[in-house]
């Protein structure tokens, strides 16, 4: 197997594993840690929410090396995708492909039919205007946000540095996104997917 | 130098992040059903090579680039915000698929439709800190 075919297809678990590794290392090194959701924080900021809520008062400028991070994060997606994307999509369990089907959520088994990283019948441009898009899109996104300030972290802060870092509360918040997560999963779902 | 430093570490990110495919909606559906290994691998692999990590940090008393001593804060969050905030983020990140960091990775892929999910994110952000002196912490 040549260099080509191995950066072409989807990177086994223990590599991406250890890559995530590597940049939590480096941003150590360069001053910096492991935490994306301080990110919305940041923009806030820049925003000039600090005029009006005290929470956001403080110097951007301090997080500019995270703003650098997750851009380069943009730059890496743009070339990941144009030049180093898999030639199939992902290919997930069968039994995931069968629960998500009994909600009408099918995974692409061809290019043609998508890359399997959004599914489309939620995310695609074109059901923007039904309810249940707006509602994954809105009420998701402003979870994310919420969610992520009051537990102090996300999945790069609290599930990988945190724990990392042997921090109980990052054990506690991870037990949390968990606990999160199967609820919409196996609760809400069946009922969301029926908007 | 610096700054450059810091964007290769992130396009670094990016590109691991979309061959990993920990941004997948489905990969993450996988996870919460438990029906594959993929997603567990990836964190576990990534806390314990992170633990030595720190450890490796800690003994040495390693430096930054600023010549500082390189000392991860510890969390400071209770009980009560790590569990009720974690438990909100986690129903968002079912929903959507995807945590803060793999947004802006599915942005850069062009899943254009992430920009109103970071948008609403940022909405949250600023609901909670005006809302903060409410909440139990």
């Amino acid at each position: 197997m040549n260099i080509l075919d191995f950066i072409s297809q989807p990177w086994h678990w223990s590599v991406s594993g250890l890559g995530i590794a590597i940049v939590m290392l480096l941003l150590l090194i360069l001053g910096g840690r492991f935490g994306v959701s301080s990110s919305f924080s940041a923009l806030c900021s820049i925003a000039g929410a600090g005029r009006k809520i005290a929470y956001f008062n403080s110097d951007w400028r301090k997080r500019s090396w995270l703003l650098l991070f997750v851009g380069g994060s943009m730059i890496g997606a743009y070339i990941a995708s144009h030049f180093m994307a898999s030639d199939a999509p992902v290919q997930i369990a069968q039994s995931t492909i069968n629960d998500l089907a009994q909600i009408g959520v099918i995974a692409p088994q061809q290019l043609s039919e998508g890359a399997g990283f959004m599914p489309n019948e939620i995310f695609g441009l074109d059901h923007l205007g039904s309810t249940r898009t707006l509602v994954f899109v809105i009420v998701g996104g402003l979870l994310i946000g919420f969610g992520t300030r009051w537990a102090g972290g996300c999945t790069s802060g609290h599930a990988i540095s945190g724990l990392a870092n042997l921090q109980l509360p990052s054990l506690v918040a991870v037990i949390g996104f968990f606990i999160g997560g199967l609820l919409m999963t196996h609760l809400f779902f069946p009922f969301l997917f029926n908007l | 130098m610096k700054n450059i430093s810091l964007l290769a570490v992130g396009i670094l990110f990016g590109i691991v992040m979309y061959k990993s495919e920990a941004i997948s909606w489905f990969r993450i559906q996988e996870m919460f059903r438990f029906q594959s290994f993929h997603m567990y691998g990836i964190i576990g692999v990534a806390v314990l090579l992170g633990i030595i990590i720190h450890v490796v940090i800690k003994r040495g008393q390693l430096k930054n680039i600023y010549g500082e001593i390189i000392s991860a804060p510890d969390k400071s969050k209770t009980f009560v915000a790590s569990i009720l905030g974690g438990t909100l983020f986690g129903l968002g990140w079912a929903m959507t698929g995807a945590c803060p960091g793999p947004l802006y990775v599915l942005l850069g892929a062009g899943y254009w439709i992430v920009i109103l999910i970071v948008v609403s994110a940022l909405a949250g952000t600023l609901l909670y800190g005006m809302v903060r002196s409410k909440l139990p912490h």
